[in-house]
Order: structure tokens, then C-alpha cells, then sequence
């Protein structure tokens, strides 16, 4: 009678959690401990947040090749490793779509991107789609602002790079510049969480 | 109508008035584009009807496929006092080459306005507090019972939800 009390109530879990929200699935919150990964980048070789010795954080940004709002970002994306790679926080790109679905995301398209566009930092692919979840990505581009602790690698900020997506030159806020700048300074982060819109994650 | 022009735009938020005339920023040939504050009455209609707002982009592949599924519904739906409304994210600058062709093209039947605002992080919670931003995401509500979906439908899961509010 006890199993099956245990296996109803199981049963019920299963149930509610078919049909649980979105917001349910999961994934980090500003001060959670974000996992590393091992992800082949474009140039072949496999790279880990623990590779970066001297690093004092990441800009983990998961994003791709064939979303417009991604796109939009690619040079913004470009300078915040110019800018802020030298300062301990280099960008770590991960491109999280399934490939089967969205092609032109597959490895060789992103290395044609990456030298197209001269990307200074790693540009990754999520090939499992194992690790976009346990971040709580949910669309490209999707920032995650890391910095480094003696507990782990902590979630510092979550969500869009700037407040206009569409043109650099009437950004207001550069939320992702004000996080790092914040971090440096050691000061509190005013916006630690911030939402744009962006393209699904391919599954 | 003449007592509503003169009414406030705030007053348009609590009437069912037609709003959408007022309103207007700005006319691309033949497409309504507003800003959030322009468009939030739409989605917070009063009356019996059941609203249908669905945000896409003519880039967004999994809003394309799905766009059909909410074509059908207000021709299915016409008589039941459904009413589907296309919000559309497409880029302002892509309106002219691709939003209104598309529209044409596929010969929308149903509502078709654009959203024009960049600051997102300030009205994606107003739209609901669970969004996240991706899209294709759906809000379905009548009166003050309101479902908001971060997901793509087949016509099936669209119809049950719709269903759920036809008593």
C-alpha cells in the first residue's frame, strides 16, 4: 500500500511537473554557483572556465549565428572582450542551438562567423545542449556575468547587454558594462537582472 | 466619438474605446506601430471576448511555423468572440522590407500591429513577470483570467488553452 501511495504521489510529480511554466525549468540566480563546462571551440580545441588562470571572472554570453538579435550584438559582444578581457572578465561565447534544427549554427558555420567577424574570444558549442540548461538560458543572446570565488565561479548578473538592441549609438544603460565595472570596484551591482528579448533556444 | 477624442489617453486604458485609431505613432503603409504604452490597452481589453496575442518576428522561425495555427484560429474562432492579435518584434528598420511583404505575401488575416521599443528590459515584465524575452510567447486572456505561454503551439495546444476560456 506504501509503494503505491509513494508511486501515486510520484505520479502526481511527474504530472505537475509536465506541465509546469517555464520559469520552473530551472537554471541560475544572481548569486548561484554556475557550473564550468568543457565545450569544443571554434579552433578545435576543448575549453574550460578553470583554464583561465588569472581570470577574475566571465562574461559567458550564450548566443549564435542565425538569430537577428544575436547578430545585432556580434560587435558590442566584440568590445566587451576588448574591453574588459585585459581586466580579469574575457567573454566566453556558447552557441546553445540544436544544429539539427538551426544548420547554419553548426561548428563550421560558427568558425566562418568567428573569422568573419574576428572574434578575440572562444566561441563554443553547447553540442550536448547539456549545459544551457543548468544556466537557465532560455534565448540568444543571453548574458551571464560570473566572477570568481573562493566557493566557485558565482553568478553575479543575468540578461541583456545593453537597453537598445537595435542601435548602439541611443544605448542608455550598458547593464553587462555597469555589472563588470561594478565587480572591478568591488562596488554592488545596481541591475543585477535585466530582459530582452531574443530568440528561442533551438531544441 | 467626439467625447472620447477628447477624453484622455489614460481614460482609453479603462473604456473599451477604440483606442487603436488615437493612437497611432506612425503609419508604414498600411501597418500600426506603437511603442508599450501605446499598446498595453490591447492587452488588457475588457468585454467577453477572449484575446489572443501572440509576439512574433517574420525572422523568428518557430513563430513563422506557428503562425498559421493562429491564422486558423480567428477563422475557426470568428464566431465564438475570439479575437487573435500579431504583435510583431521585427526590426523598424526591416519594416518596409520584410514585416509588410510578409504580411501581404501570406495574407494575413489576422491583426497585425508592431511593437517599436527598444528598452525591453522595461516592458517585458509588464507583459508578464515570467517572461524572459524569448519568442515566439503567447498571451491568451478574457476579462481578468489571463494565461501567458513562453512557447511554441501546435493547433492542437492552442485550441485547448482557447477552449479553456469558451465556458
Amino acid at each position: 500500500m506504501k509503494t503505491i501511495k509513494h508511486m501515486s504521489a510520484l505520479l502526481v510529480l511527474l504530472v505537475l511537473s509536465a506541465f509546469a511554466p517555464v520559469k520552473d525549468t530551472g537554471g541560475y540566480k544572481v548569486g548561484d554557483i554556475a557550473t564550468d563546462f568543457k565545450l569544443k571551440n571554434v579552433d578545435g580545441k576543448m575549453v574550460s572556465l578553470k583554464d583561465y588562470k588569472d581570470a577574475k571572472g566571465y562574461i559567458v554570453i550564450f548566443t549564435c549565428n542565425t538569430c537577428p538579435y544575436a547578430v545585432a550584438y556580434e560587435d558590442r559582444i566584440i568590445d566587451l572582450d576588448k574591453k574588459y578581457a585585459a581586466k580579469g572578465y574575457p567573454v566566453v561565447a556558447i552557441m546553445p542551438n540544436n544544429v539539427k534544427v538551426k544548420p547554419a549554427d553548426n561548428l563550421d558555420a560558427m568558425k566562418v562567423r568567428a573569422e568573419e567577424k574576428g572574434f578575440t574570444f572562444p566561441y563554443l558549442i553547447d553540442a550536448d545542449q547539456t549545459i544551457y540548461p543548468q544556466y537557465g538560458a532560455t534565448k540568444t543572446p543571453h548574458v551571464f556575468v560570473l566572477q570568481k570565488t573562493k566557493k566557485g565561479n558565482e553568478v553575479k548578473y543575468i540578461g541583456a547587454i545593453d537597453d537598445n538592441f537595435e542601435d548602439p549609438s541611443a544605448v542608455n544603460t550598458k547593464y553587462v558594462e555597469n555589472a563588470v565595472d561594478a565587480l572591478l570596484e568591488d562596488k554592488a551591482i545596481k541591475e543585477t537582472e535585466t530582459k530582452a528579448i531574443g530568440c528561442s533556444i533551438k531544441v | 466619438m467626439s467625447c472620447k477624442e477628447s477624453a484622455k489617453k489614460t481614460e482609453a486604458l479603462v473604456e473599451e474605446a477604440p483606442v487603436v485609431e488615437t493612437e497611432v505613432v506612425k503609419e508604414t503603409s498600411d501597418l500600426k506601430v506603437y511603442n508599450f504604452t501605446e499598446i498595453e490597452p490591447l492587452l488588457h481589453k475588457t468585454g467577453d471576448k477572449i484575446y489572443v496575442v501572440n509576439f512574433w518576428a517574420t525572422w523568428c522561425a518557430p513563430c513563422v511555423k506557428e503562425l498559421p495555427y493562429f491564422e486558423k484560429i480567428t477563422e475557426d474562432y470568428a464566431n465564438k468572440d475570439v479575437e487573435v492579435l500579431l504583435v510583431s518584434l521585427d526590426f523598424s528598420k526591416q519594416y518596409e522590407t520584410k514585416l509588410i511583404p510578409f504580411i501581404k505575401t501570406h495574407q494575413l488575416k489576422s491583426e497585425v500591429v508592431a511593437l517599436n521599443d527598444p528598452d525591453s528590459n522595461a516592458w517585458i515584465p509588464k507583459v508578464d513577470p515570467e517572461w524572459s524575452g524569448s519568442i515566439p510567447a503567447t498571451i491568451i486572456y478574457k476579462g481578468n483570467t489571463r494565461k501567458f505561454f513562453e512557447k511554441s503551439f501546435t493547433y492542437e495546444e492552442l485550441q485547448t488553452e482557447i477552449n479553456q476560456f469558451l465556458n
